[in-house]
């Protein structure tokens, strides 16, 4: 405990040095960038393939209108300002003027009207762009997105790779654009950095882009992302200095370890936005105990959310309590956290009507884990409900697809999933709660089978509110009835931390962690 | 002649078991769980319900099971093995673009398991009392207990992170720029850990083997023969003993090389090797149906090869084969 705290101390002294000598410095310009990554992507285009392993890249290709620095607050980037207009009916963006494509083309109001209709056609998100009924274009560098509702996570949704600007004159050529064959190679990009090849599972190539339309950046020459999918292998690279950056890592044991190494940077922060978060999903639309809300509140109780943050996760994820990421600015803790109590959980079943039978037990249930590092859990939870009368059979994780299949058609008692915010409920939260998003064979959506009247019209108030603090107290009210109802019961985030070298200047510390363009990002001496 | 006969004979039943290769894997991915549209919203982070039914109709997965297996072994009878769903590529091009990694690293982690492992097993064979035999022995049943996995991060964290002489990962570095000499030399550089770590259980498997061999040849009358007619030691092994007793491990090597190729689907996750057993592994998870077919064909390919050269050097190395062809 106190080794712990020493070297979390050691970590926090050499963050704030680290910090401080970034405000002293000034960047340089030059350098080929390592950049580990732990899967392939299918290809690099984000307009048509949403995930981390296509944003990293695909943020260096592409610019976004906007980016997002923090904070929350949108920046500049390549809208040069936005504005809503007619009661949050119309958004007017701007264009930064002389920004052109890879291949030398401007690029234009025509492109980001493309853009979007792409990402409403092909990317599996639909509810960013739903309600953008059409995009005017009364100039070449103005575009204004007519809303059939005012939609406030619209400004999220124009950020990182939600929304990368692609070129009309070559994704438009006639194509299905989501097999375009440039999507993989000649990829025509608005962003910091150009494709110069792509090996599936070996590495990613890019190179600075000279007419980049921020005067000055990025400051490398070169990026090289390296697909390494075995994460003992990637921490190796770290430690011995052939890789110089590495996001999205979670395995516990690795990151303790890196801590002590005074060549490397430990972070958890840039992941709010991606807002991962690892939660237990009842059935409740089955005809078992499991649709009964006392029986869910019981086994919270039993669980002993401390062991998992504390033993399982090594005290490196943060406790969640609702559907919202503790990171975003909509999160309210002010909710029943179900800290561990027997005697509550063994009342509430007792209530529910399911007594203990001559051996103890109430009734039986099954477990399912969607990812095999949620196995610790599962067996946990096990452990956890015997104590009070049920008996958990634990189904072990043969693969992703056979998970998916049983869970998204509601065969399922209990499940350990992970799920991602996205940054904007409206994105990445609603899809686990709305009743119209009850689909059998979707991952991903709602599951649970959990419908509530009320829910759904916070739902569609929260979507619409402008006001921040309007908006704020409607997923108030939200949490708080779903924490109440516990269709699904949150424990944590995901440990998801970024591991780079202290050669490494400006690290992606922004909410969307490596799906921040790379612009700033430079290499000391 | 004979040679040509057991040639042809080896194509035709080549031929039925690379269908039969076919049919019984479709089949058996046909009933594993899940398919390609739920991989692929997995790697989106959650899609909707009318784009898992596109990506389903696009690719024919709505069909009845016979008609997509009789429409796929109809594609592979005209050459054509497909598009991958997951990759958005053609499978062929996917395949050849790993195939040279593969062999690469196969052929080399066989010979190196082949020479070594004689060279060792013959010399524990002659000194059967020694200390060196002893030690040969433990060496060999720890290369071929220790899991590749095992060894494999055991060697990095010997030869890459204590001490830094070889790269953790990959077949080559971008970052390089030079002719093809320099890019051999940089292939070579990152091929010793994987070719020792898939090496080692092979080595151990020939070398045990070599050493049982060659004891039994040692033994026979005409050893004894050779050294009475005052032959030197090393010739009568060389020349009189090893010729005898190499054939039984040719034999294990050449029915030990589809072991090889599984082997390699392991040694290549660790040390990201770019090869078809990280495809392979990437697109059974993925329940990319063509891109697994293809590889197993192709695989089930150099096995048939494989087995087919062990037969010309068995024919070669020991007369009495050539005989009953």
């Amino acid at each position: 405990m106190t080794k712990q705290f020493k070297s979390l101390l050691a970590a926090t002294a050499l963050g704030s040095m680290i910090a401080f000598g970034a405000q002293a410095e000034e960047p340089v310009r030059g350098g080929t960038l390592i950049h580990a990554m732990g899967q392939t992507p299918r290809h690099l285009n984000p307009a048509v393939q949403s995930g981390i392993a296509t944003g990293a890249p695909g943020t260096q290709l592409f610019a976004a209108p906007l980016r997002y620095d923090t904070d929350w607050t949108p920046q500049p980037y390549l809208a040069e300002s936005w504005e809503w207009g007619n009661d949050g009916l119309t958004m007017t963006l701007k264009l930064v003027k002389g920004a052109t494509f890879h291949d030398g083309a401007p690029i234009t109001s025509e492109d980001v009207a493309f853009s979007v209709k792409t990402v409403q056609e092909n990317h599996p998100f639909k509810s960013m762009f739903d309600v953008v009924t059409s995009v005017d274009t009364p100039d070449a560098h103005t575009a204004v997105l007519n809303l059939s509702q005012p939609h406030p996570a619209l400004l999220l949704a124009m950020s990182s790779q939600l929304l990368p600007i692609i070129p009309k004159h070559v994704y438009g050529d006639g194509q299905d654009v989501a097999s375009h064959p440039q999507n993989s190679e000649n990829v025509v990009g608005s962003g910091p950095f150009k494709l110069v090849e792509f090996n599936r599972d070996q590495n990613i190539v890019l190179e600075r882009f000279d007419d980049f339309f921020i005067e000055g950046r990025p400051y490398l020459d070169r990026i090289v992302y390296r697909i390494i999918k075995d994460a003992s292998s990637r921490a190796i690279g770290l430690e011995n200095g052939e890789l110089h950056m590495s996001t999205f890592e979670n395995t516990v044991r690795n990151i303790e370890r890196m801590k002590e190494n005074a060549d490397l940077v430990v972070t958890d922060q840039g992941y709010a936005a991606v807002g991962p978060l690892n939660w237990l999903a009842f059935n409740v639309g089955s005809e078992g105990p499991t649709s009964d809300k006392r029986v869910r509140q019981a086994i919270a109780y039993a669980i002993d959310k401390k062991f998992i943050l504390n033993a399982i996760m090594q005290g490196i994820s943060l406790e969640a309590k609702t559907g919202i990421h503790p990171g975003s600015p909509l999160y309210d803790g002010n909710v029943n956290g179900y800290d561990i109590d027997l005697d509550k959980a063994n009342a509430l079943l007792d209530e529910a009507g399911f007594p203990r039978d001559v051996n103890g037990t109430r009734f039986a249930l099954t477990i399912d884990y969607g990812n095999p590092t949620t196995k610790p859990q599962a067996e946990f939870t096990k452990a956890s409900l015997s104590k009070v009368g049920i008996d958990v059979t634990v189904n072990s994780f043969v693969d992703f697809p056979t998970w998916a299949q049983k869970i998204s058609n509601h065969n399922f008692d209990m499940t350990w999933d992970t799920v991602f915010n996205w940054g904007d409920p409206v994105i990445g939260v609603h899809r686990t709660y709305s009743s119209d998003n009850i689909k059998p064979g979707v991952i991903w959506s709602n599951t649970q089978q959990y419908s509530n009247p009320k829910i759904d019209e916070l739902m569609a108030q929260g979507a619409k509110e402008i006001d921040p603090d309007k908006r704020k107290a409607i997923y108030s009210e939200f949490q708080q009835i779903l924490a109440e109802d516990l269709p699904v019961y949150w424990t944590n985030t995901l440990p998801y931390h970024t591991i780079y070298s202290t050669k490494v200047g400006n690290p992606p510390m922004g909410i969307w962690a490596s799906g921040s363009p790379y612009d700033l990002v430079y290499l000391k001496e | 002649m004979a040679i040509f006969m057991t040639i042809l004979q080896r194509l035709t039943y080549a031929a039925l078991l690379l269908i039969a290769v076919l049919v019984l894997n479709f089949t058996m991915m046909n009933l594993a769980p899940g398919d390609v549209a739920d991989t692929i919203a997995a790697s989106m982070g959650g899609a909707d319900a009318e784009l898992m039914d596109k990506i389903r109709a696009e690719y024919g997965l709505d069909q009845p099971f016979i008609v997509q297996l009789g429409a796929y072994i109809g594609r592979v009878l005209s050459f054509d093995l497909g598009y991958s769903y997951f990759y958005n590529a053609p499978v062929t091009e996917l395949i050849f673009e790993r195939l040279p990694a593969t062999l690469l690293l196969v052929i080399a982690a066989q010979v190196l398991a082949l020479v070594i492992g004689v060279l060792l097993g013959v010399f524990s064979a002659r000194h059967p009392n020694g200390v060196a035999n002893y030690f040969v022995t433990l060496f060999a049943l720890f290369g071929y207990a220790a899991p590749v996995f095992w060894t494999g991060i055991l060697l990095l964290i010997g030869f890459s992170l204590k001490i830094p002489l070889f790269p953790v990962a990959g077949m080559s570095d971008v970052t390089i720029e030079g002719g093809f000499f320099v890019k051999a030399l940089d292939i070579a550089h990152h091929m010793v850990l994987p070719v020792i770590t898939l090496g080692s259980i092979f080595l151990a498997l020939y070398s045990r083997l070599s050493r049982a061999s060659m004891l039994e040849v040692l033994g026979s009358d005409y050893v004894r023969t050779a050294k009475a007619k005052g032959l030197s030691p090393r010739e009568v092994t060389l020349k009189h003993a090893l010729k005898n007793a190499l054939p039984p491990v040719v034999t294990l090597a050449g029915l030990q090389f589809s072991a090889v190729i599984s082997g390699a689907v392991l040694v290549e996750t660790v040390f990201s090797w770019p090869g078809l057993g990280q495809l392979a592994l990437t697109s059974i998870l993925a329940r990319d149906t063509p891109t697994i077919l293809g590889i197993l064909f192709f695989s089930a390919l150099v096995v048939i090869i494989g087995n087919l050269l062990t037969d010309l050097v068995m024919r070669m190395i020991d007369p009495r084969v050539r005989g009953r062809a």
